[in-house]
């Protein structure tokens, strides 16, 4: 390659700057030009199976979102014990006097067992709050990992040494059983021993642990590819015309980061719903009176032999959620970067 | 070879030194009464003197840390509990009893698990890919894939009690999870486990299958490969001998992974199934704040993980004569 001369640094760094742009919205707005963000999204458009799992992903998250606007339209809310007040809903064994769970016109999905709560909008709510904690988690894990990976990376030297080993050392955690022992010390950090533990801080104490082990190994991949960046010409252009080091990695690093941190965001999302899910079915994280998949699956789990129905929804639907986002996974992987194998 | 053993092993010491250092502090990091963590729920102002005088209050963290380190080679006596002899990682004021011999009970159920479900999912994991990188693009192919991405997207918390309910209440093929010790009755054991078995092994051999697909199908396309078909060698020569040993290491390395993960304990697992084995032992020892406990199963857990990376090494090394030890 050309030799790194002023003359020579000036248009290369021109050139990068037109890639990364449209990269970095991601849009298809990004003018005319074939941009790489341009022609991942009209691959990404041709990807049948992506298309559809999107819909359905954007599904999950629009009923999630609107939640508490369905639950208002349908007339009930996940809270109420509805057989209290209609004790003909339950039958002698506290059990859905209708067929298939108590299904019904009034009660769509149902009716829950012994407490008699309506379970459309408990799962709506459920949903609503897993889906909630999983992307918070998901953001800060990938933030942390982002900054740390790239700081090491970039930095190197005593710095890449110091942050290697503790991502090794938190590698070598054995993780659920760290989410489980650990959700005490985060309640034991803000709340007096016999108090109770209000819901939003069992929220953010999940959010919390689950980043906490979370951020290493997306830390250690993103070093991995910013070691091989920061000696390409293009940097090495940049630091030559005195960029700060802050724009260095700003302008020149994370637009060719992109794809890596999208690819790994969309790998740990279900990863994390899944995860926070099963905590909350051991009852580390969100409990009972609050909706969420995992306390619905560990409800269904209490009476599955006499009532299956009610398990049934809080877990296809998760199957179905984490399979579509998997596909979607999948064929943003394909459309940002063809050449991958999977 | 030994020389990277002896590396790795003190590298590894240091990791759990680190990790139980950590565990420790973090404990103690709590503002609450770490005696009373530690003495569990039903604490008797006796005990809990006692307990405080053992975990040594009136030192600081890092003194006491030292002495737990200290019992694990020459012991520890606790009073009127009893001795903590040599291996001594501390002792459950909760169950009254020395913790490594806890574990030690546990162990074996979630060893049996962690290993018959690792034999199902390796049998069939490893084979549907095989079979899938035979027949690229054929139907069998796309069976194996799509049936490997709904199975990975399965959760064994709602696959479990489905099983159950229909293997088990509904049909009555398989008998309800429970365990018996494999000296005692062998068939009893394996029809004990089946069920955990094969809902484990059912989510569990989808990355296999994936992975020994997409890594056949890599070194059936490689050069030497090619050469030893050309040399006119038999096609299951070529695809056994050839091929598969190219495309295991990997495999390996990610089975080595998985199954010390399993041997850490399944907690999800054991608790869907009701099976009293490490991972329920360290959730309940969670519940009952019982330190000692969380602290030897933490150990238990990153040891498995730390030793089974070196295990992996060690034999990826021996499988792929390119890889060299460093």
């Amino acid at each position: 390659m050309t030799p790194p001369t002023p003359s020579a640094a000036a248009p290369l760094e021109v050139t990068d700057e037109s890639v990364e742009k449209p990269i970095a919205s991601g849009s298809p707005k990004g003018g005319e030009s074939r941009s790489p963000g341009r022609l991942a999204w009209k691959r990404f458009k041709r990807d049948r199976t992506g298309v559809i799992s999107a819909y359905v992903v954007i599904f999950f998250f629009v009923v999630a979102i609107a939640a508490p606007l369905i639950a208002k339209l349908y007339g009930k809310d996940p809270y109420t014990t509805y057989a209290s007040q209609d004790p003909s809903l339950l039958d002698a064994f506290s059990y859905p006097a209708g067929p298939n769970g108590g299904m019904s016109s009034q009660f769509w999905f149902g009716v829950e067992p012994q407490l008699g709560r309506d379970v459309f909008t408990f799962l709506l709510y459920g949903i609503r709050t897993s889906l909630g904690i999983a992307v918070a988690a998901t953001i800060l894990t990938v933030v942390a990992g982002v900054v740390v990976g790239v700081t090491a990376g970039y930095l190197g030297g005593k710095t890449d040494y110091l942050v290697g080993r503790v991502i090794d050392i938190l590698l070598s955690f054995p993780s659920t059983l760290f989410f489980i022992a650990f959700m005490p010390v985060v309640y034991g950090i803000f709340v007096a021993p016999d108090d109770n533990i209000p819901t939003w801080l069992r929220a953010t104490a999940l959010i919390v642990v689950l980043s906490t082990f979370g951020w290493a190994s997306i830390a250690r991949l993103l070093r991995g590819q910013v070691l091989g960046l920061r000696e390409r010409e293009f940097v090495e252009a940049a630091k030559v015309t005195g960029a700060p080091p802050m724009r260095i990695v700003f302008k020149e690093l994370l637009p060719n980061l992109w794809t890596p941190i999208i690819i790994q965001s969309t790998l740990l999302l279900p990863a994390l719903v899944t995860t926070e899910a099963g905590l909350s079915f051991l009852s580390v994280g969100i409990i009972d009176p609050t909706p969420d998949w995992g306390v619905m699956i560990a409800r269904g789990a209490q009476f599955y032999s006499q009532d299956i129905t009610f398990m049934l929804f809080p877990g296809i639907s998760m199957v179905l959620f984490v399979v579509a986002f998997n596909l979607l996974g999948d064929s943003v992987r394909d459309a940002l970067d063809p050449k991958s194998k999977r | 070879m030994f020389r990277f053993l002896v590396r790795r092993v003190l590298g590894a010491l240091v990791i759990l030194l680190i990790i139980s250092a950590v565990t420790f502090w973090l404990f103690y990091a709590i503002p609450r009464d770490p005696a009373m963590m530690s003495c569990g729920k039903n604490c008797t102002p006796d005990m809990l003197k006692q307990v405080r005088h053992n975990l040594g209050i009136d030192h600081p963290v890092p003194v006491q840390y030292w002495y737990w380190l200290k019992g694990i080679f020459v012991g520890r006596s606790y009073g009127d509990f009893g001795n903590c002899s040599a291996p001594c990682l501390g002792y459950s004021f909760a169950n009254r009893e020395p913790v490594l011999g806890t574990i030690l009970d546990r162990l074996p159920l979630t060893l049996s698990l962690a290993f018959g479900s690792a034999v199902v999912f390796l049998i069939f994991g490893v084979g549907a890919g095989m079979i899938a990188a035979v027949k690229q693009g054929k139907w069998q192919d796309k069976l194996a894939s799509s049936g490997s991405l709904i199975a990975s997207s399965l959760q064994i918390y709602f696959v479990g009690y489905i099983a159950m309910y229909f293997l088990v209440s509904k049909l009555g093929i398989l008998d309800n999870p429970s365990y018996t010790p494999l000296t005692h009755n062998p068939v009893k054991w394996a029809s004990g486990l089946l069920l955990p078995w094969l809902v484990l092994a059912l989510i569990w051999t989808a990355n296999y299958t994936r992975m020994t697909r997409s890594q056949m199908v890599e070194t059936l396309s490689e050069d030497y490969v090619r050469t030893a078909r050309a040399k006119g060698m038999s096609s299951r020569t070529v695809f056994f001998r050839f091929a598969w040993r190219g495309a295991m290491g990997p495999i390996v390395t990610i089975f080595g992974i998985d199954l010390a993960t399993l041997i850490g304990g399944a907690i999800i697992t054991e608790s869907v199934f009701s099976l009293q084995g490490v991972g329920r032992l360290a959730l309940d020892a969670v519940n009952k704040s019982d330190l000692p406990m969380v602290l030897g199963v933490t150990l238990l857990s990153a040891g498995a993980i730390v030793f089974f990376n070196i295990i992996v090494d060690a034999v990826y090394a021996s499988i792929d004569p390119r890889i060299r030890l460093a």
